[in-house]
């Protein structure tokens, strides 16, 4: 019979508890100089939010000759022109500022600017956002992140108690504003695939911490007089095996992505990463410890649930 | 647990048999699959524009333009009918969406009410007692007239694209009053952009010979005239550079039935023809003209101001005016497919050219195999036999995604195979729950056969309640998302319910069969 390789044998005996005030700092201080870093740096928008053009281009025969490119295209007075090599050294993404004076203009600069660059370069990607779209787009992506945030909340606060609906909240913004931080501080370009990252780490990091409530729930049911403390690394080291198991898969997943994706996914995969590791961090040391602090009452619970399956397992 | 009905057994296989017959066609080619017999599902996954190259355009009519236009139309109208009915007025002119004047005498208010009520059934008209008054359109004639716009614009456009010979375009309308054009497989759009930039409205005007350009820059602009500017040609030009022309149109564009590109001696041309009632026109309005010239006036430049020698009787004509071979062609051809009724900005515009979709399908490929793979040996290695059950399990978990993609006509993008590979790492997080359920229940002292029953019983909940916040945020991502966003959410979604079906029922009527058939007396986690 194929048995596995690896075993995690016993139930780990971590006392997660002692540690989540300095969790608490950590993450405090990880929010806070989010926020900052946000407020004074800012995000590198992409065109997808400010509008403006980007243009991937490949050099036939390559490589390219980013210097020359860069002063035909100075010489055109379109505003700010970035240049940067993209992936093999034939390829180059230009990047055009909005160009002021509505969607007319943006697609002006184009011409202006294929017209400049002249032949022997092969057009791979052509991107015009105007600034209409621009801003409806911002305006959306916003709701949505919020919407999420509220949704999930709510959810969680319908299945359990609304103290797990807090805790669920304070970890997923944790998690949200730490990936914009992160972006802020590298400077990562912030596109909408971005944004449908960020949205996805928010349901992710939701869902290991809707598994560790369960087992808090759980818990609660079947030892009450345990301390809440207690009851609570019981339930963290109870489901650590499979928290660690899962974020592996996906972790294998987003990194495969993250090496083999591409460019263009390249964002969406940093941001991925990130949100995976810090979501799991968060359910260990944010949104269980919550919980000790906004302490469901027991017999809520264990009416709440009267309906659900009584316990089976015999207590330890 | 033991316990399978067998109907139940049959519905899995046959939804998973279901899904490997829905998603093999994305393993064969187009050609291939042609071949096959009707009875074969052929459905592939639709590929995004960022996967096999192509146009995506954002346009927006620009409604308020349209608008702005027939009140300048209207303001005659206006002028006529107090002039008619004698009444005095100052400061006649459009403002924003209406046109604006004063009475002068507040005795004449009601006549003057009565006089521009006859003008249009979809004006509203107000005048105040102070004899302020304001001529707009209703909120439902505006509503009605920006639905027709947007109608006939999108009807226009596709006329257009499908003259240039561009094959499968989708031209849908997005919100209010925007379309979204998609052309597979062009990866210059400028010639099409340059098409669709033009709103083609052709009219044929008398030039006023009594009046001087002069006179008319200096403000004595006769009644009933406008000045308009010449065609900038690339050719040198020849003749004044603005004409003085009446605004009474001869005759309009939209009596046209055919336009071709033809060629006057060595000259590029247009030839034309009218239909029954614009030739009539045409030729009354020749026929009291002899002798004058006429502008032919596109989008308000005039493009050529011949002398009308004779009656034009036949109904047909050409217009001449410095073309190239292209511009004469491209002429030709918005003619034919008529005008838009307003004008028409892009908004966005994403094109991706062949070489760069090639090379994201392949990342995205390479990457969603590789990752999967990583993933099938993870759980081999941490779960054994179980982990094998939980890959079979993924496979159908593949299958089942793919062929919905295919079924629903749902479209794949690159962020979309991102989406297919994250799934399939959360996909497993099901079996991964189940499995530590069950190794807890053996640790527990329970025997094999309860310690999987309460495994799967227990898990259950767990794992729904921590797929539905997923699912929250796909939903929320297609509803306000665009474009590629959407194309994620979509597989996110479909990838969340899938893997329920195949981590939950699939693994479990695997290790049903596999504790029958075996007896096996230990788990071997």
């Amino acid at each position: 019979m194929l048995r596995p390789l690896i075993v995690i044998r016993r139930t780990p005996k971590i006392d997660f508890m002692k540690w989540h005030k300095l969790g608490f700092a950590f993450s405090a201080l990880l929010t806070l100089s989010s926020i900052v870093l946000f407020l004074t740096v800012g995000l590198n928008y992409g065109i997808d939010f400010v509008g403006g053009t980007q243009i991937e281009v490949r050099a036939t025969p390559g490589p390219a000759n980013l210097a020359e490119m860069r002063q035909k295209l100075d010489a055109l007075h379109i505003g700010d022109v970035s240049l940067q090599g993209f992936g093999p050294s034939s390829d180059v993404l230009i990047r055009l500022s909005r160009q002021p004076g509505g969607d007319a203009a943006q697609e002006r600069a184009v011409q202006l600017a294929r017209q400049a660059l002249g032949p022997g370069l092969e057009y791979r990607r052509i991107e015009v956002v105007g600034p209409t779209v621009g801003g409806e787009l911002i305006r959306a992506g916003v709701i949505a992140t919020i919407l999420a945030l509220v949704a999930i909340a709510f959810y969680i606060a319908f299945r359990f108690e609304w103290q797990f609906g807090v805790g669920g909240m304070i970890s997923t913004l944790h998690d949200v504003i730490t990936t914009v931080g992160l972006f802020a501080l590298f400077h990562l370009e912030f596109n909408l695939t971005t944004l449908a990252a960020i949205l996805t780490v928010a349901g992710y990091s939701v869902n290991d911490t809707v598994v560790i409530y369960d087992r808090i729930r759980e818990s609660m049911r079947k030892y009450r007089t345990m301390p809440f403390g207690e009851l609570i690394n019981l339930a963290l080291n109870e489901t650590l095996s499979r928290t660690i198991l899962t974020v592996s898969t996906v972790a294998l997943a987003v990194l495969s992505l993250l090496f083999l994706g591409g460019e263009v996914l390249r964002g969406f995969s940093i941001a991925m990463l990130w949100g995976v590791v810090i979501g799991t961090y968060s359910s260990l040391f944010i949104a269980a410890p919550v919980i000790y602090y906004v302490q469901p009452k027991r017999a809520a619970v264990a009416r709440s649930t009267e309906g659900a399956k009584a316990p089976v397992s015999r207590a330890r | 647990m033991l316990y399978f009905a067998n109907w139940k057994i049959l519905l899995i296989c046959a939804i998973c048999a279901l899904g490997v017959l829905l998603s093999a066609p994305n393993l064969f080619s187009p050609a291939f699959l042609d071949r096959l017999p009707d009875f074969v599902p052929r459905r592939q996954v639709a590929l995004g524009l960022d996967l096999r190259g192509g146009s995506y355009l954002l346009l927006e009519v620009d409604v308020a333009a349209a608008q702005r236009e027939r009140l300048n139309s209207i303001i005659d109208n206006v002028r006529n009918a107090l002039l008619d009915a004698n009444i005095g007025y100052t400061g006649l002119a459009v403002k924003g969406d209406a046109i604006l004047f004063a009475i002068r005498e507040p005795g004449r208010i009601d006549d003057a009410r009565q006089a521009l009520a006859k003008i249009d059934p979809d004006l509203t008209v107000t005048i105040g007692p102070d004899g302020a008054g304001t001529v707009g359109f209703s909120a439902v004639a505006t509503d009605q007239r920006r639905r027709l716009a947007v109608d006939q614009s999108i009807e226009i456009i596709r006329r257009r694209i499908d003259e240039t010979g561009i094959k499968e375009p989708t031209i849908e309308r997005e919100g209010e009053d925007r379309i979204l054009v998609q052309l597979p497989g062009i990866s210059d759009p400028e010639h099409v952009k340059e098409l669709l930039g033009r709103t083609a409205k052709l009219t044929f005007q008398l030039v006023d010979t009594g009046a001087s350009l002069e006179d008319a820059r200096s403000g004595r602009l006769p009644p009933g005239d406008q000045v308009l500017p010449a065609e900038a040609a690339k050719a040198v030009r020849i003749g004044p550079e603005s004409y003085v022309v009446r605004r009474r149109v001869m005759v309009g564009g939209d009596t046209l039935v055919d336009a071709q590109p033809s060629f006057q001696g060595n000259e590029p041309v247009v030839s034309f023809r009218f239909d029954a009632d614009g030739a009539k026109r045409f030729a009354e309005a020749t026929r009291e003209n002899v002798g004058k010239p006429f502008a032919i006036v596109l989008d308000n430049k005039v493009i050529s101001a011949p002398v009308i020698r004779e009656p034009i009787l036949g109904g047909s004509g050409i217009i001449s005016g410095s073309f190239t071979v292209q511009s004469a062609s491209d002429l030709a051809l918005l003619l034919r497919a008529g005008a838009l009724p307003a004008p028409i900005t892009i908004l966005e515009e994403r094109t991706v050219g062949p070489s760069l979709g090639a090379d994201s399908i392949h990342a995205g490929a390479t990457a969603c195999f590789v990752g999967v793979a990583l993933v099938v040996v993870f759980m081999i290695l941490f779960y054994g036999l179980f982990g094998v059950f939980a890959d079979i399990a993924l496979f159908f978990n593949l299958c089942l995604m793919l062929g919905s993609l295919s079924l629903l006509g749902a479209t794949l993008t690159l962020p979309g195979i991102a989406g297919i590979a994250l799934t399939m790492g959360m996909a497993v997080d099901a079996n991964v729950l189940i499995y530590e359920r069950i190794r807890e229940e053996v640790r527990a002292g329970r025997t094999m056969l309860s310690s999987l029953d309460a495994g799967f019983t227990r898990a259950f909940g767990t794992i729904v309640d921590s797929h539905v916040t997923t699912l929250v945020a796909g939903a929320l991502m297609f509803w306000l998302g665009s474009g590629p966003v959407k194309g994620f959410a979509v597989t996110l979604s479909i990838g969340v319910l899938t893997s329920l079906f195949s981590a939950i029922l699939v693994t479990r009527l695997q290790i049903v069969t596999w504790v029958r058939r075996w007896k096996p007396r230990a788990i071997p986690i």
